[in-house]
């Protein structure tokens, strides 16, 4: 059993590596090098020096944007859903502001913010809030009125009602948003250093392609992947302790059936 | 009434942002009032550039977007419906999924150059795992009961797809299609933004360079009201086809 499922989950991405290892093994292609070359690239350019001058104020940049938009798009959505009349006033203009493709707005807050660590920080941010405040808007307004009545009817208020209620019910979709904040996120992150900057994860992997590097930009595309899979990994095990409570009352609500 | 506040918000939004500039509290350099964005937009509906640029984006939108859909719908349902095919490729795609399709870029531009094909690239990439694992999800979401009474009343392949995979991985579907048309949009923009394939997404940027900040503003704009078509359009078009459906039709 145990055999089965460790050959189902590792099988056919072996099966894919191997395959790309053995079908570029004697490339002379100057654009697909061998995969030998690219991972000895791999770990020539990115276990170093760049690991702490690239790769971490890139990710640095991305976990303050991405916090500040979690902690914001939670604040608003709340205030926001918990009001029909706030919600209906604020629908129109939020529709449009979340339809805006956030990459456009990189070259708006170069205009406003340069291009530093505050413009990426701030592209991340008005990319990553909208996922986000939309979702906890529609999680709080979704809020089951019994529990909401028998609440008021215990005259539970103010704070506890925040925690235990409020941000309780809606967490199945604010994780939603969050989830679509992150990818946003990373989007965010590596274009706006290649867009403009002079240093970081996005700007080193097109300076790769520009002097034709090519198996550092290879390289420079795995780590991204990379990147991308362990960020969605650590996502997933966060979202595990989160909605615990929640996917276990589906798998109930579901086997009852 | 709700129509109404609706409308009184967007109001309220546009006179803050007229504000703001008019009132010196934010540089117009920076901001300009959206009374000078329109003027700005009306002049680029007067320049045929514009209107190149504006088809340039819905071709590689919508061109990705078919791709991606008619892909995922095929391998998703092909997938889904074997479950030995399913368990082999569950790994695989969990990792593929969540590789950000602007680390394509650098190989894009190696490949096809700044042409339409290095954006269609990523849009594709970007806008198939969306309707493939939702179509994953739809035909592995069949109601076991459902499942039994087709077994039962000894249904066989076609009738299997049309009354009991169809039904159920529709919805599924078409919340796929809807995410992945909004994710194509993004990209094909960001392909033009970042690649230089011709699109609005390159005029934001010369505009931007060139320092024509209303008129970036006004290209802005428009990616923003094609993102709310795109929006209502699949929402519609979700309702309409769902029409049966419980979650709908209450």
């Amino acid at each position: 059993m145990i055999v089965r499922r460790t050959v189902a989950l590792l099988g056919l991405p072996a099966v894919l590596v191997a395959a790309w290892w053995v079908a570029s093994a004697g490339s002379t292609d100057f654009y697909r090098p061998p995969l030998a070359r690219i991972l000895a690239a791999f770990r020539d350019t990115w276990f170093g020096r760049r690991l702490l001058d690239d790769v971490a104020p890139s990710l640095a940049r991305l976990a303050v944007g991405y916090t500040v938009a979690l902690c914001a798009g939670i604040a608003i959505g709340v205030a926001i859903g918990a009001s029909p009349r706030l919600r209906a006033l604020t629908e129109p203009v939020l529709e449009f502001l979340r339809a805006i493709p956030p990459p456009v707005l990189v070259p708006v807050v170069i205009l406003v913010a340069g291009i530093g660590d505050l413009m990426k920080v701030l592209v991340i941010v008005s990319g990553c809030l909208w996922p986000v405040l939309l979702n906890t808007v529609e999680g709080v307004r979704a809020i089951d009125p019994t529990l909401a009545d028998t609440a008021r009817v215990y005259h539970i208020g103010g704070t506890l009602r925040l925690r235990r209620l409020v941000l309780r019910a809606a967490s199945p979709q604010i994780v939603t948003g969050a989830r679509q904040a992150l990818s946003i996120g990373i989007i965010l992150m590596v274009i706006s250093e290649m867009f403009a900057a002079s240093s970081g994860l996005g700007f080193t992997v097109v300076q790769f392609q520009r002097s034709f590097a090519i198996p550092e930009m290879w390289s420079g595309v795995l780590l991204l992947g990379l990147l991308g899979v362990l960020l969605s990994l650590g996502f997933r095990a966060v979202e595990a302790r989160v909605l615990g409570w929640y996917h276990g009352l589906r798998a109930v609500a579901r086997g009852s059936r | 009434m709700k129509a109404w506040l609706g409308v009184l918000g967007l109001l309220a939004f546009g006179g803050v942002l007229e504000a703001l500039p008019r009132l010196g509290l934010v540089p117009a350099g920076y901001l300009p009032p959206p009374s000078r964005i329109a003027v700005a937009l009306a002049d680029q509906a007067h320049q045929p550039t514009f209107w190149a640029a504006l088809g340039d984006t819905l071709r590689t939108w919508l061109t990705g977007l078919a791709i991606a859909v008619a892909a995922g719908l095929v391998c998703g349902v092909v997938i889904g419906s074997v479950p030995l095919l399913r368990e082999a490729t569950a790994s695989t795609v969990e990792f593929l999924r969540p590789i950000p399709s602007v680390a394509l870029i650098p190989l894009a531009v190696l490949l096809y150059g700044t042409g339409i094909r290095a954006t269609l690239l990523l849009v594709v990439y970007a806008a198939f795992w969306q309707v493939l694992v939702q179509v994953l999800h739809g035909v592995g979401d069949v109601d076991p009961v459902a499942r039994d009474t087709a077994d039962s009343y000894r249904l066989g392949r076609l009738a299997r797809m049309r009354y009991l995979v169809w039904p159920t991985a529709l919805p599924y579907a078409l919340t796929g299609v809807r995410l992945a048309t909004s994710v194509a949009l993004v990209l094909a923009v960001t392909g033009e933004l970042v690649i230089g394939t011709p699109g609005l997404g390159r005029e934001i940027a010369v505009a931007q360079s060139s320092g024509a900040v209303p008129a970036m503003y006004a290209l802005v704009v428009v990616t923003g009201l094609l993102g709310v078509a795109a929006n209502l359009v699949t929402r519609a078009a979700e309702r309409r086809a769902l029409v049966w459906h419980p979650a709908v039709r209450t």
